[in-house]
């Protein structure tokens, strides 16, 4: 889970870093009041999750509340890369003497942390690496021992800080690893680090991700995820335990496993090729049990999206048995009928693995107009992708 | 023979009283996995009955090696509980210790990852988020269905659980030497390139099936080994080409960040070392069945 550049700020404030006093508004009025609050010139900042607002826009300073209500007026609903500005934060203004670049981020490829650290910062740090490698200090980070004081000194070094800052970048590193940890972060990325005219080093700026497999210990982390910004049919899902991601094509997918459902979506796009150019319009991995009232609830969800125009159920019988399956289906739209759903969208169901023949008679057996059999992958998919372009 | 798991492994069960472990416990053994006992402080000095198979129950896997000569774990046990599990294993240095349990924070994970490098690696690590080794014919540790293929000389190493039973069930004609599930997460404890060094030394492996999926650099690694070290023919399969960048496809580390962890990216890389690439999990299939006929 990504967040905001306010939710941000406010973990780093209570994990005792030193960042600037703010707050985040919806409207105008909201901002005004910040204003109000904060005294003198503030800096007013869309909240997005996407880099470039600066350049877009996004951030302007204001001069007591009237303005800070018109630059509010401005920023919010404006339109950057795709994303709308509903939120924005406003926080006090320092005047920036240097600015630094400082994060802590998972290192797949190493299986271990990684911090990244330049003095050269307040740009995209990809660039830097690329223009200037010698400016940009990696340290690899040991996942139990984490950063004392000696690899915050190693840090420093090899980022080559400037000798003035670095009791304050050693005591700030130090507490943003204990933030990341304590967090569950995958990502926690500074970008501003600044000295300021009071000789301080601030936090100015947060881009952080937490693990969502970490929940379990973080029940605080539910109340960041932004509502507005789920889609429904995403939100519904969740709602019903299920793993379904929103795509924006017609063919609705359901099948057991993550990995077979996203080559389902690739073998649904490569015949939509051929179908009047339909795609997949959702992922929906239902899992390795495939139970009727799992199959009912995707099924609900998937039928509900209005853009959907064919069903394509992808099941391939591991430890579940395919006749299983099959009634599971059947039974799910007899549900979804006692449940009040006309169910009226084509189902291609394509059963394979263990049992796959009883699954198949009984698919056959229950002769539902709707249900069509398809007994390949590909030929599956083509037959799905056929039936939702004839329904465009 | 076959690769890190064999009919001679005996294989404790971390979680064996627990729902999953003992549903997959009954499996294995009825897949004629040598299953000795399972793990459970609060149980320790009882039994557990499977269809007339009566296993006992240990405090420790330290405890069950000692008593047993276990050399293989199986680990059922909750997200919660999993890197205690896996410490515990490592502690014990089993040599193999193979993690299905889904949904682990990847802190965890890159704890007893690391702590398993300061011990020097005595244990092998697969997972988390797999669905374990499978040698058909020999030995089954996790939840592959032991019945799709009879045994044969395929190796087969995949991020995913559902396309490698896939592509098993689809070349089962030919069979397989063993099965790889190495799991979806961002880390993991054995990688494509684990997998591939083995089958290449395994006398018993003519070929092999390699399945990857969007995320992280893995492929373009194995890509980079592949054509250093291996020297059998590779077929391999990428899922995600149409997924969409920034949305996390079911695995936790199934997700495109910016330009990086794209399925072309890894197709270009794989190509590149001269290992032919399907489409499909059909035409995986059908590229692996020309190479076996073609000798």
């Amino acid at each position: 889970m990504d967040l905001y550049e306010y939710q941000g700020r406010d973990l780093f404030e209570r994990h005792g870093l030193p960042v600037l006093a703010g707050g985040v508004a919806e409207t105008p009025e909201e901002a005004r009041a910040i204003a109000e609050r904060l005294g003198g010139r503030v800096v007013v900042k869309a909240q997005v999750k996407v880099g470039g607002r600066g350049k877009a826009g996004g951030v302007k300073l204001a001069d007591g509340p009237e303005e800070t209500v018109a630059r509010a007026t401005d920023i919010l609903g404006m339109d950057i890369k795709g994303h709308t500005v509903h939120k924005v934060m406003l926080a006090e203004t320092a005047d920036i003497l240097e600015e630094y670049y400082f994060s802590y981020l998972l290192d797949r490829a190493n299986r271990t942390f990684l911090c990244i650290a330049s003095v050269a910062g307040g740009m995209d740090i990809e660039q830097v690496a690329a223009e200037t490698p010698e400016r940009v200090a990696k340290v690899a980070i040991d996942a139990n021992k984490g950063v004392d004081v000696a690899t915050a000194k190693e840090i420093v070094a090899k980022a080559q800080f400037p000798a003035e800052v670095a009791d304050e970048i050693i005591e700030i590193a130090i507490k943003l690893w204990r933030a990341f940890v304590a967090e569950d972060a995958t990502l926690v990325e500074v970008n501003p680090l600044a000295k300021v005219a009071s000789g301080r080093v601030l936090l100015l700026d947060a881009k952080i991700t937490l693990d969502e497999n970490a929940g379990f210990r973080h029940p605080d982390h539910e109340a960041l995820v932004d509502q507005s910004a789920v889609d429904p049919l995403e939100q519904a899902a969740k709602a019903k335990d299920l793993n379904y991601v929103k795509l924006d094509g017609q063919v609705g997918i359901i099948g057991n496993g993550a990995g077979l459902v996203m080559s389902t979506l690739d073998v649904v796009a490569y015949a939509g090729e051929r179908h009047g150019n339909v795609k997949p319009a959702n992922f929906l991995d239902i899992g390795g049990g495939a139970s009727a009232a799992v199959m009912a609830n995707g099924l609900e969800i998937v039928l509900s999206d209005p853009s959907v125009k064919s069903v394509f159920v992808n099941v391939f019988g591991g430890i579940t048995a395919c006749d299983e399956v099959a009634n599971g289906i059947i039974q799910a739209l007899a549900l979804l009928e006692q449940r009040g759903e006309a169910v009226t969208k084509p189902l291609v169901v394509r059963l394979d693995g263990n049992n796959a023949e009883a699954g198949r008679a009984i698919l056959d057996g229950a002769a539902n107009p709707l249900v069509e059999r398809v007994d390949t992958m590909d030929g599956a998919a083509e037959r799905a992708a056929e039936l939702a372009a004839a329904g465009v | 023979m076959a690769i890190w798991l064999t009919k001679d492994s005996k294989v404790i069960v971390q979680g064996m009283t627990g729902s999953e472990g003992s549903k997959h416990t009954r499996r294995m053994l009825a897949a004629g996995t040598h299953v000795v006992g399972g793990v459970n402080p609060r149980k320790a000095g009882t039994t557990v009955d499977f269809d007339g198979t009566s296993l006992p129950v240990f405090a420790s896997v330290a405890d069950a090696m000692k008593e047993t000569g276990a050399d293989v774990s199986v680990i059922f046990v909750p997200p919660q509980f999993t890197k205690a599990a896996v410490v515990e294993a490592i502690d014990a240095e089993i040599p193999l210790a193979v993690v299905i349990t889904e949904g682990v924070p990847v802190h965890d994970t890159a704890a007893f990852w690391a702590y398993n490098v300061e011990k020097g690696q005595r244990t092998r690590i697969v997972g988390p988020n797999c669905p374990g080794i499978a040698s058909p014919g020999a030995s089954n540790a996790g939840i592959i269905p032991a019945d799709i293929t009879p045994a044969g000389r395929i190796g087969l190493v995949s991020k995913s659980g559902t396309l490698t039973y896939q592509l098993m069930y689809e070349l089962r004609d030919i069979g397989f030497s063993t099965s790889v599930g190495i799991g979806g997460d961002p880390v993991i404890g054995t990688t494509h390139i684990d997998a591939l060094a083995a089958f290449q030394d395994d006398p018993d492996t003519d070929a092999i099936v390699m399945i990857g999926e969007i995320g992280g650099d893995a492929e373009e690694r194995a890509a980079a080994f592949i054509k250093e070290h291996v020297t059998k023919p590779v077929v391999a399969y990428i899922a995600g080409f149409t997924a969409p960048p920034g949305k996390t496809m079911g695995h936790a580390g199934a997700i495109i960040s910016g330009s990086a962890g794209t399925a072309d990216a890894k197709k270009v890389a794989l190509e590149a070392a001269g290992v032919k690439v399907g489409k499909t999990p059909s035409e995986t299939a059908r590229l692996m069945r020309e190479i076996i006929q073609s000798r």
